[in-house]
């Protein structure tokens, strides 16, 4: 679906002493099968501007159209519209509640009026995209958990609704590397597969730069670049103006070439990198 | 001489109530004064449990865990513990208590018996470190995820404990928040001599700690510097953990015949490393 924020301004505890703007006129759209990493500063406006996308907060100003219509508009329906975007909070506990494991990953399939063999299938499939042993973990209550393993739980609720549109917001704070790079990968397979559109909310460049097909930038409620991951991430000055950084490969490339070394200004992956530090080696010999 | 470690854990285990095995086995480890020590391990091998137990949240079902000293199985001794050893949780909200920012950095002098003349400065430098001064007189529930993280590091730094554990305190936070807060902790540490605990998933903070403890199913399966450690790269991604960025790379250039050394953790590393064996072509400006 495709998803298009037409001067989006949200401003907390309106006319009140207290009233702070989160996001100012916020304007963007996102096409079908798009994966897109929305990064910026702390309090820049992500989890603000997400929570907009589904429908749990309304703008103060400006709209959001889904497909075209106005998300807050009278004939839509809601409900039926958060099927269809799943949204994964930053804090997992807040998305938690039901007694077990199976039961609060089952709650978003209930709800749908799927029969009782396509709930469990369900479950047992996002079990297994997240990583989770049902045997294990299906009957635990889901407050006796390890902080990662919440995370986990409340990634695979929403996987469980087999949304067209996937919202996650720090996915993967709290998720060891190994499974950080598992659910990364079923990202990208859903997004490659199944043409599912991705929103991943992430402090981490790193897996920003493995995923994304673009990138949009925030600072204080605004957004203030938007293009490809080559292209964010060869301007280093402004990404660490803003209290971001770039991803480890990038540095290097940076202070290499800052040193002197014949190497492109927008190399970002690891891959890239290493073949080009082997092309230098072979062609420069000792010194 | 022997000096007593700011921190020993003697055959310590610890099992949930109803849980059909132990969430930490055995473990044995002493952490000396000033010593900079992450740990490492996968979802649910035990850390935040091991984390609850340095702050007599938690009493061993087995085994002894010292800190500074004292016991925590004894009770009268609990408040002597969580004055000296401060905790960071992995989740803010379970440590914010206060309905302003200013007062939840207060709670724990309050607590300390510190004097209110003392308190302001302590408390608007914590802020200030942690870049939250002008949120000071703000509702915590109307804070962002990181700047809920910032408040309760705060909280922390305030009460200057010579302990801090902090469980996973920059997970929420952006990279040069994350830099700063590590950067904040090891200098505390090198200044101050504070111990710290970090408990991190992320391998490249790791990498600037003096020792990195592995945790495994419970159990503490590796111990040693981080250069020790992150050598074995099978055996950590076997731990369903990772090795620095920069690690990961060398040991693909070594394996096409670059002669780099180990040891490579840091960009900084990397390029001290290849300024060594690959000259700049002149050509290049
Ligand atoms: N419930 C709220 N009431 C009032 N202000 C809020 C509320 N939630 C957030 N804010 C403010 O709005 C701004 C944007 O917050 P938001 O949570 O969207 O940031 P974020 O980009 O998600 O940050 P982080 O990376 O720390 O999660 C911040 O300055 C924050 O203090
Ligand atoms: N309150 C609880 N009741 C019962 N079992 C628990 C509770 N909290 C944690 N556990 C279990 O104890 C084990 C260790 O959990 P712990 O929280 O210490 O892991 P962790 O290493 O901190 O993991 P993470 O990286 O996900 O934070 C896990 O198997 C977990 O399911
Ligand atoms: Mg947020
Ligand atoms: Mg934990």
């Amino acid at each position: 679906m495709s998803i298009e924020v037409r001067h989006l301004t949200h401003t907390y505890s309106e006319g009140s002493a207290l009233s702070a703007v989160a996001l100012d006129d916020v304007s963007f759209s996102i096409q079908d099968g798009e994966f897109i990493g929305l990064i910026g500063h702390t309090g820049s406006g992500k989890s603000t501007l997400v929570q907009h996308l589904n429908g749990l907060l309304k703008p103060t100003s400006g709209q959001i159209l889904i497909d075209g219509e106005d998300l807050n508009g009278e004939k839509v329906d809601r409900r039926a519209l958060r099927r269809r975007i799943g949204l994964v909070f930053q804090y997992p506990e807040y998305q938690l509640f039901e007694e077990t494991v199976a039961k609060d990953i089952a709650f978003g399939p209930k709800n749908q009026g799927l029969s009782a063999g396509e709930i469990d299938a369900r479950v047992r499939y996002a079990m297994d995209c997240v990583h989770l042993d049902y045997e294990k973990y299906a009957e635990k209550s889901p407050f006796e958990l390890s902080g990662g393993q919440m995370r986990r739980v409340a990634i695979a609720g929403v996987l469980a609704m087999k949304p067209s549109t996937l919202i996650l917001d720090e996915p993967t704070a709290g998720l060891d590397p190994r499974g950080r790079d598992r659910i990364l990968s079923m990202l990208e397979d859903l997004h490659r597969k199944e043409n599912t559109t991705v929103i991943m909310v992430s402090h981490s460049m790193d897996d920003m730069a493995r995923l994304a097909t673009r990138l949009i930038v925030m600072a204080n409620g605004k957004i203030v670049a938007s293009g490809t991951p080559r292209e964010i991430f060869s301007q280093r000055e402004m990404m660490t103006s803003i209290g971001l950084g770039i991803p480890d490969a990038a540095r290097l490339c940076g202070a290499l070439r800052e040193k002197g070394y014949d190497l492109p200004a927008d190399l970002y992956r690891p891959e890239e990198l290493k073949q080009h530090l082997l092309r230098l080696w072979k062609e420069a010999g000792k010194c | 001489m022997t000096e007593t470690p700011r921190i020993s854990l003697d055959g310590v285990s610890y099992t949930y109530e109803e849980a059909p095995s132990p969430a930490l086995s055995q473990a044995t480890a002493a952490i000396r004064e000033g010593e900079f020590v992450a740990v490492l391990g996968h979802n649910g091998s035990g850390k935040s449990t091991l984390a609850k137990l340095l702050n007599a949240l938690y009493i061993p079902t087995e085994g002894t865990v010292l800190v500074c000293g004292y016991n925590t199985k004894e009770e009268k001794y609990t408040w002597e513990i969580r004055r000296r050893a401060g905790m960071i949780f992995q989740n803010p909200d379970n440590q914010i208590v206060a309905t302003v920012v200013k007062e939840d950095v207060a709670f724990g002098l309050e607590n300390l018996g510190v004097p209110t003349v003392d308190m302001i400065p302590r408390i608007e430098s914590a802020l200030a470190t942690v870049r939250m001064s002008k949120f000071a007189d703000t509702a915590p529930h109307m804070l962002s995820g990181g700047q809920k993280q910032r408040v309760a590091i705060a909280g922390i730094l305030a009460m200057e404990p010579s302990v801090i554990i902090a469980d996973e305190a920059t997970a929420m936070l952006d990279p040069s928040g994350r830099q700063e807060v590590l950067d904040t902790l090891l200098a505390l540490n090198k200044n101050k001599n504070i111990t710290v605990v970090w408990i991190t998933h992320f391998m490249e903070e790791a990498a600037k700690a003096d020792r990195v403890i592995v945790v495994s199913d419970g159990s503490i399966v590796e111990d040693g510097t981080p250069g020790e450690v992150f050598e074995k790269t099978d055996r950590m991604r076997e731990l369903h953990l990772d090795v620095p960025h920069m690690t990961a790379l060398a040991e693909e250039l070594r394996s096409e015949g670059m002669p780099l050394p180990g040891g490579i953790l840091t960009v900084e590393d990397m390029v001290r490393e290849v300024e060594k064996i690959i000259c700049p072509s002149k050509s290049a400006t």
